[in-house]
């Protein structure tokens, strides 16, 4: 099997397309590679849907937390804590038990029939769980922006009569946005990271069809070697490390446009090790 | 443990759950607690030496040196920590066990690595096949205590980097005027003063580590995750207690464990910290004078 055929039976295999068995034995680089970055595919995807999702909610858990009503503040502190309080690990694990509870049939409520047995698969269960981790990560750095935004800016824009909501759309929200983008490019970051966690936290992987660290993990298991297949998923992570820097740059660079060079914030690349 | 748990299955209500919460595999469920709060006692000042080290290492004025110590620090950035986690022990084991097999047996003629497995003589083998179940489970914790040991080390030694760094110039100038040495302006000046600015990401680092313990399961060491999984699975009528599918509980308990842990380091370090800011030249420092006027 040369390597251009190789790439044709498994670049699309953890989406369960091309060849049905993985590799047994005679291991290749061009194997490990086509693989693991096949299993990278999952990676993108809870990745950017969740931080795409989280996004939204994190902006409204940052305005419940910062808002004066009690019952909106408190729910948002609550959550806020509980996710970044404990471990994502246990958080997938806790996820999974209690998704498999749901009935299996579905549910019925007002004669309106719910599948339920979807959320139990990773797609979509693991995806709700990041989800919601980072938007309780994102809601803090939000909420730190907001309260740093400077009061000059807040009081210039009541001496121009903006008020309410018009005060917050056009001067409150993108200052937060600008002060928090250099920290919530490190929770994208490390949210990417966090993804590779969800192969070994209880959800299942239907058919084979895991993420990069699940088919390195594969290889490892399989060659007893951890030198080959673990660099090349810490070569694929470093790649993508480096693309969402530059997206993120781009984003920055627009946020910072109306200032003058030296006061633009810049993103540094700072380590958080685990959820 | 309890005479009246003697018989299970004549068992009611409350007196069942009692018995069924301190039977034998509950009791190792309990103590595993124990060994994540030592994986936490052991591995947190031995990551801070490591860190130490390493912050020294990338300060250093040999190049050589020096390098060394930012290669350690900028090695574990950029790739996701679990990556580290199942590399570094399957590495380090057989490395340990490599060396070994060159010490006891140096004429082994067949190749350590034939083809896919992994083969070293019987007396290399780290711990010896023959030696008893305690000495594997030791052996495994060992490692993953020095595996969580060089990742933190690591970040450890990048938050102290910076510490170093942000210590004032003028302090230490004025510490070498007096004529104090290299050294002595390190031990008397720097490192007094510069906990101050690590306390801050020390702080966020060990909140890491409390939320880094469940991977302990995934190193193979059994721990409270393991325990978790295991009791909380559905068990037949062939076990003395069984009961349906309890995992969701299970897991509920370690959630809140886990926030009760980082609630408390939380108000703990809330409470150094304003401690060590007491009378520094920092913005936290100034808040604290002004507040005390």
């Amino acid at each position: 099997m040369t390597c251009w055929e190789t790439v044709g039976a498994y670049a699309f295999r953890s989406l369960g397309y091309g060849e049905k068995l993985l590799p047994r034995s005679d291991f290749t680089l061009c194997q490990q590679f086509t693989l693991i970055g096949s299993g990278l595919i999952w990676n993108i995807y809870f990745g950017a849907l969740a931080l795409l999702f989280g996004f939204f909610f994190a902006n409204a858990l940052a305005m419940a937390k910062a808002s004066h009503n009690p019952w909106a503040r408190k729910p948002a502190e609550w959550f806020i804590f509980v996710f970044r309080g404990s471990p994502l690990f246990i958080q997938f694990f806790l996820a999974y038990s209690a998704l498999v509870m749901l009935p299996r049939g579905g549910i019925d409520i007002f004669g309106l029939h719910i599948a339920t047995n979807w959320l139990t698969s990773a797609w979509a269960g693991a995806l709700i769980v990041l989800f919601l981790n980072t938007a309780a990560y994102a809601a803090e750095i939000f909420y730190g922006a907001l309260m740093s935004v400077p009061k000059g800016d807040l009081e210039a824009a009541e001496a121009y009569g903006i008020h309410g909501w018009s005060k917050f759309r056009r001067i409150q929200w993108p200052t937060m946005l600008r002060l928090a983008w250099p920290a919530y490019t490190n929770e994208a970051i490390f949210l990417f990271h966090a993804t590779t966690l969800v192969f070994f936290s209880g959800f299942p992987a239907f058919q084979q069809r895991g993420d990069a660290l699940y088919y390195a993990n594969y290889f490892a298991d399989k060659t007893f070697n951890p030198f080959v297949p673990y660099p090349i998923v810490a070569f694929y992570f470093i790649l993508l490390t480096a693309t969402l820097i530059l997206l993120f740059g781009f984003v920055n660079r627009r946020l910072n446009r109306h200032l003058p060079s030296n006061i633009r914030s810049k993103i540094r690349l700072r380590p958080r090790l685990i959820r | 443990m309890f005479s009246h748990c003697a018989d299970p299955k004549a068992l009611e209500g409350f007196s069942w759950l009692f018995c069924y919460l301190t039977s034998g595999k509950h009791l190792d469920f309990y103590t595993s607690f124990l060994t994540v709060l030592t994986l936490l006692a052991v591995t947190a000042p031995t990551a801070l030496a490591f860190g130490f080290g390493g912050a020294m290492a990338a300060r250093s004025h040999i190049a050589p040196v020096s390098w060394l110590g930012k290669i350690y620090i900028v090695m574990v950035r950029g790739v996701p920590d679990i990556v580290f986690f199942m590399f570094f022990v399957i590495a380090l084991d057989q490395g340990v066990e490599w060396m070994k097999h060159q010490v006891v047996c140096p004429d082994w003629k067949e190749p350590i690595r034939q083809g896919l497995e992994f083969r070293v003589c019987p007396e290399a083998k780290v711990p010896l096949n023959s030696s008893s179940q305690i000495w594997h489970q030791l052996y495994g914790f060992g490692l993953a205590v020095f595996t969580f040991s060089i990742v933190f080390g690591a970040f450890a030694a990048n938050v102290l980097y910076g510490a170093m760094n942000a210590v004032p110039r003028a302090q230490l100038e004025t510490a070498e005027s007096y004529g104090m040495t290299p050294r002595q302006v390190f031990r008397r000046i720097l490192v007094p003063q510069m906990w101050t600015y690590a306390l801050p990401g020390l702080s966020n680092l060990w909140m890491i580590l409390i939320k880094a313990t469940p991977l302990l399961f995934l190193l193979g060491v059994k721990d409270i995750v393991y325990w978790a999984r295991e009791l909380g699975s559905a068990k037949t009528q062939a076990y003395s207690y069984p009961h349906p599918d309890w995992r969701l509980w299970y897991f509920l308990f370690l959630l809140v464990a886990y926030l009760c842990m980082t609630r408390v380091s939380e108000i703990l370090l809330g409470r150094l910290s304003a401690r060590l800011n007491h009378g520094q030249a920092t913005a936290a420092g100034e808040a604290m004078r002004r507040a005390a006027q």
